[in-house]
């Protein structure tokens, strides 16, 4: 699903309410007809949250970041995992250098590696596009095809045309609602 | 779940090791705080074994709130504090493994330099056996009842000093009973068991309760 919208629309906030960062006034969101809030374990754990910040720790290296972050939500990867997601995404040879060195497109990869290692069907991506180089944008453009047409889902907001086949994305403009 | 919590434990000691500063402006503080009162009142033995009691213990709750902001707020500035709500064990564990991750970075080296303050006041070797013991018991639960604070006070402009006005006023208690248990000890005569079964309650208390309104309190600061 591609969010659309101008600057202050709303994205954001839906994209938080459907994470339930943030509470709406009402209604109710619900995951396989059940309020999330009620299996916040099950929804949890199907389900990958990137937003603005890349939710690095500056100080600790890729690796340790990328293990601690999927530990956190309930799996455990190897390090062999972690390193193909990292090489995949271009950053090899950066395993122990401390993201505090990186730039901010680097940090980026090492944010959006975590698509690669999660097997949450669930993504909510909130502008995964931003910092990102030519290249970087089409990896995770063919990344985020691979993954519908595995049958996993995606929520995102971004500016970047999307070469996804019309029948398997649903476009919502937010601009009409404010 | 006891997964994430040591991987979380981990991540938050391993960060403190990255940047030890943290550590020691916290314990320098401590000591230098404990070693001006004599130059400000007197080298006399008798008043500084007087003073001994209550001086240890505010400067353990000062050097304990200077800490508490740290504890939630560079992970809600980079993002890990929402990942770490959008995880499928109860909010309550990780918040529990952090706190445990402040205490062994800011309560325990305290408890440890005790003695070396103890000196300085003058106090008998089993004087400073009990004072240790009861910062033993007491600074967990200056970490559990100020991270409350922190929780409540995250994002907000001036959180350090508004965490201080909020979370002073509840270590009162442990103020109390842990130098009254130092001033009883240096008497010699009087049963020590009453002070630790009240702080030890305390600190059950604490433990049953802090983790889950921390982390009530983290899902109101991150909306």
């Amino acid at each position: 699903m591609w969010l659309e919208g101008r600057n202050g629309s709303g994205k954001t906030t839906l994209l938080r309410a459907l994470c339930g960062l943030f509470l709406p006034d009402s209604g109710s969101i619900q995951w396989q007809g059940e309020d999330t809030k009620k299996v916040a374990d099950i929804f949890y754990r199907r389900l990958l949250y990137l937003g603005h910040q890349n939710a690095l720790k500056l100080d600790l290296n890729p690796v340790e970041n990328l293990q601690t972050l999927s530990r956190l939500a309930g799996h455990i990867v190897s390090e062999e995992q972690v390193d193909g997601a990292l090489t995949r995404l271009g950053l090899a040879g950066y395993e122990e250098t401390p993201v505090r060195k990186m730039s901010q497109g680097q940090q980026r990869r090492v944010a959006l590696s975590r698509l690669l290692i999660s097997d949450a069907p669930l993504w909510i991506l909130d502008e995964p596009f931003v910092a990102l180089d030519i290249a970087a944008v089409e990896l995770l453009q063919s990344i985020l095809v691979k993954h519908v047409e595995q049958g996993g889902m995606v929520i995102l907001t971004t500016h970047q045309p999307l070469p996804l086949a019309e029948e398997k994305m649903v476009r919502l403009s937010l601009d009409r609602y404010v | 779940m006891f997964d994430s919590f040591v991987a979380l434990l981990k991540r938050d000691l391993l960060l403190a090791m990255r940047r030890r500063s943290d550590i020691f402006t916290v314990l320098f503080f401590f000591i230098i705080v404990v070693s001006i009162f004599p130059l400000g009142i007197s080298f006399e033995q008798a008043v500084l074994q007087k003073i001994a009691p209550g001086v240890v213990w505010v400067a353990a709750l000062l050097a304990s709130t200077l800490a508490l902001e740290r504890i939630f707020a560079n992970d809600y500035a980079d993002g890990t504090l929402e990942q770490m709500l959008l995880t499928p064990q109860p909010l309550w564990v990780l918040v529990f493994a952090k706190t445990l991750a402040h205490w062994l970075l800011t309560g325990l080296p305290l408890v440890l330099i005790a003695p070396l303050a103890g000196l300085q006041y003058h106090l008998s070797a089993s004087t400073i056996g009990t004072m240790m013991l009861v910062l033993l018991i007491g600074t967990p639960i200056l970490s559990m009842v100020g991270a409350i604070g922190a929780a409540l006070t995250l994002g907000l402009r001036g959180g350090g000093i508004l965490i201080s006005l909020l979370v002073l006023p509840l270590y009162v208690p442990v103020l109390v009973y842990g130098s009254g248990a130092i001033e009883a000890a240096m008497q010699g005569d009087v049963s020590l068991q009453p002070y630790y079964l009240l702080l030890s309650a305390f600190l059950l208390l604490a433990l049953v309760f802090t983790p889950w309104a921390t982390a009530a309190s983290l899902r109101i600061s991150v909306e």
